[in-house]
């Protein structure tokens, strides 16, 4: 609790903390909806904003209120699905190479490097065409988690090398520590703060891979998210239409998403490093 | 000889293997799709309405599949796709059909190759330099609100980002073409008024591609500059008399920079990435666009030669900005 007062202090944490908050309480009404996002004509299209329709109606007969709600709802599921997956790999791959050292450590950091060089983007795509009649909210956060690992595992990795140097590890291992309990009970209170951060990253990341596939038309088009919703509005012309209500609903949910989680990462790994928070006391 | 042997030699191996697993990724991946595309086209050709008899059928699929490099073994297919990789012959486009992969690919890589060294470029160079300066003076107020401003544009995906652009320039502000290479119907020459239609049509994409860059850049090289100015060869330079400009570009900076391009070779697959996804908002005529209509049309030939050679394109870049490393920094050129 003392942690979270501390981290409020900082303004850029304050609004991120707000507006995630708003926006899960947005993605929590989906299950309240009165609608079922998949069936169409149920409202009259193509209306503008008023007071039964608070954003107004789609062209496929649909409440863009209701249908944003499952968006960002089915958003954060792949995303949070995508971060968490990969968080495993990563703290798997990051510990046993920085614990393990030798060989193992330059073999499991030469898989990573090739993750990070290789352009992912192009493959993602190959995968997902694969995949085209699969897809769904699991499949598309695994397939995410599967080659969103490999700039964190880098980072865990880093972590437990400086870790393995100090001199409680010496201590724990000659007094009988097993491996597995070393880095589970003494190493982990140290990685976690890190391993939330990156898992924040991740998951911003995540978002946006999924709104750029479904805008190349590679996610099931029946499931409302972010980006498939951008994709209906987009191909059914509602910019040369004029139904502003259609297309900036989810563009200006998913700037909120990106910009709320990229600044808690932030503000958070700031708290989290000693040098900046040293400047931040010098700064008042 | 010993850095042949310590830096070099590994630094090759890693570089080769780096490709051998990305081109092997590209030859698995399709292979693993349930249905065949060979049997996908004729399935598409009769269902135009022709029917030729069983004969003719089998010669025309073992032809197709000479030609897609579908034929023997999935051992022999391997061996023949690095045959084609290193001829950079990809076969036929499937759904362009009688044009072979690499010329699509050869008339849309001008334009992707421009834009992208061009941004490239100057983002690195605008992103470092503001990045550096606003680092040096970090309590000033232009400093904080250059800040904040990265601190929104960074965490925007490319697709996003362009799009916003496009919306701003396209509707509400139209003083930029938001589509297309250059005019329509206009053929490509060597003057003046064909260059400036060029540069006006890449100007929303390159703008796009600059700021979100930047953004990287500066928050990057932020970063490093407010941990170098605690060092104390700075503190020196300070109480020595040395003037400010002189600290900030000749000691700073230019400490600060090495970092930075390491991190440009690290960044370029992904820079690479948001390119392609930015031609593709602007329908600008380069791979992107190219690779687009090709998931479109399910045209995997072309996807496979764009990504194979998209690896080899960056492994290599990075391999030489690590080579050319030891020219920029002293230290590694001495031990």
């Amino acid at each position: 609790m003392k942690t979270l007062r501390d981290l409020l202090r900082d303004y850029r944490f304050a609004i991120s903390f707000a507006i995630v908050c708003f926006l899960f309480v947005l993605a929590m009404l989906s299950f309240v909806s009165p609608h079922d996002p998949t069936v169409w004509f149920y409202v009259p299209r193509d209306m503008s904003p008023s007071w039964e329709n608070v954003l107004g109606t789609n062209s496929k007969g649909q409440d863009v209120f209701w249908q944003a709600t499952f968006a960002i709802r089915n958003s954060l599921i792949i995303s949070v699905i995508a971060a968490s997956v990969s968080r495993v790999i990563a703290i798997v791959v990051g510990m046993t190479a920085g614990y393990r050292g030798k060989f193992t450590d330059r073999a499991l950091m030469f898989l990573s490097d090739t993750f990070l060089v290789v352009p992912l983007f192009l493959i993602i795509v190959m995968l997902a065409m694969l995949l085209r009649q699969y897809m769904n909210l699991v499949t598309l956060g695994l397939m995410l988690a599967f080659f969103g690992w490999a700039w964190d595992a880098r980072v865990i990795r880093s972590q437990i090398l400086s870790l393995r140097e100090r001199d409680f590890t010496k201590t724990a291992k000659l007094s009988g520590t097993r491996t597995l309990p070393l880095v589970m009970k003494e190493y982990m209170p140290f990685a976690t703060p890190l391993i939330f951060s990156t898992l924040i990253n991740n998951m911003v990341w995540a978002i946006g891979l999924e709104i750029t596939l479904s805008i190349l038309g590679l996610m099931n088009m029946d499931i409302p998210t972010l980006g498939t919703m951008l994709n209906w509005a987009i191909t059914q012309n509602a910019l040369l239409l004029g139904f502003w209500w259609w297309l900036m609903t989810p563009i200006v949910l998913s700037i909120l998403l990106f910009i709320s989680l990229y600044w808690a990462s932030v503000s958070i790994s700031e708290y989290l490093d000693p040098r900046s928070r040293i400047q931040r006391v010098g700064a008042k | 000889m010993k850095f042949l042997k310590q830096y070099l030699v590994p630094r090759l191996i890693q570089y080769l293997l780096v490709i051998f697993l990305g081109v092997t990724a590209v030859f698995i991946i399709p292979r693993l799709a349930p249905s065949d595309p060979v049997e996908n086209t004729i399935a598409t050709l009769q269902s135009m309405g022709g029917t030729v008899d069983a004969a003719t059928l089998d010669e025309t699929m073992a032809t197709m599949r000479e030609m897609y490099g579908l034929s023997g073994s999935n051992w022999e297919q391997y061996l023949d796709f690095w045959g084609r990789v290193f001829r950079a012959d990809f076969g036929i486009s499937l759904s362009q059909f009688p044009t072979p992969v690499i010329d699509l690919i050869r008339t849309s890589l001008p334009w992707t190759l421009g834009l992208l060294l061009f941004t490239t470029f100057i983002s690195w160079a605008v992103g470092n330099v503001l990045g550096g300066i606003a680092g040096y003076y970090n309590r000033n107020r232009w400093s904080r609100t250059l800040d904040t401003v990265a601190m929104v544009v960074r965490p925007m995906p490319y697709y996003m980002f362009a799009f916003a652009l496009l919306l701003i320039f396209g509707y509400f502000w139209p003083i930029l073409p938001i589509g297309g290479g250059a005019s329509l119907g206009r053929q490509g020459s060597w003057t003046m008024s064909y260059a400036l239609d060029v540069l006006r049509h890449a100007a929303l994409p390159a703008l796009s591609l600059v700021i979100l860059g930047g953004a990287v850049w500066f928050q990057t090289m932020k970063l490093v500059v407010q941990n170098v100015n605690s060092e104390s060869f700075v503190q020196y330079a300070k109480m020595g008399g040395v003037q400010e400009g002189r600290i900030v570009g000749g000691y700073v900076i230019r400490n600060a920079l090495l970092p930075q391009i390491t991190a440009l070779a690290l960044l370029l697959g992904q820079i690479l990435s948001g390119a392609l996804i930015t031609e593709i908002v602007f329908s600008y005529p380069g791979v992107g666009t190219l690779l687009y209509q090709s998931i479109v049309s399910g045209d995997y030939n072309v996807i496979m030669g764009i990504t194979s050679l998209s690896i080899i394109a960056i492994t290599t870049s990075i391999l030489i900005i690590d080579l050319l490393y030891p020219l920029f920094d002293p230290r590694v050129r001495l031990t």
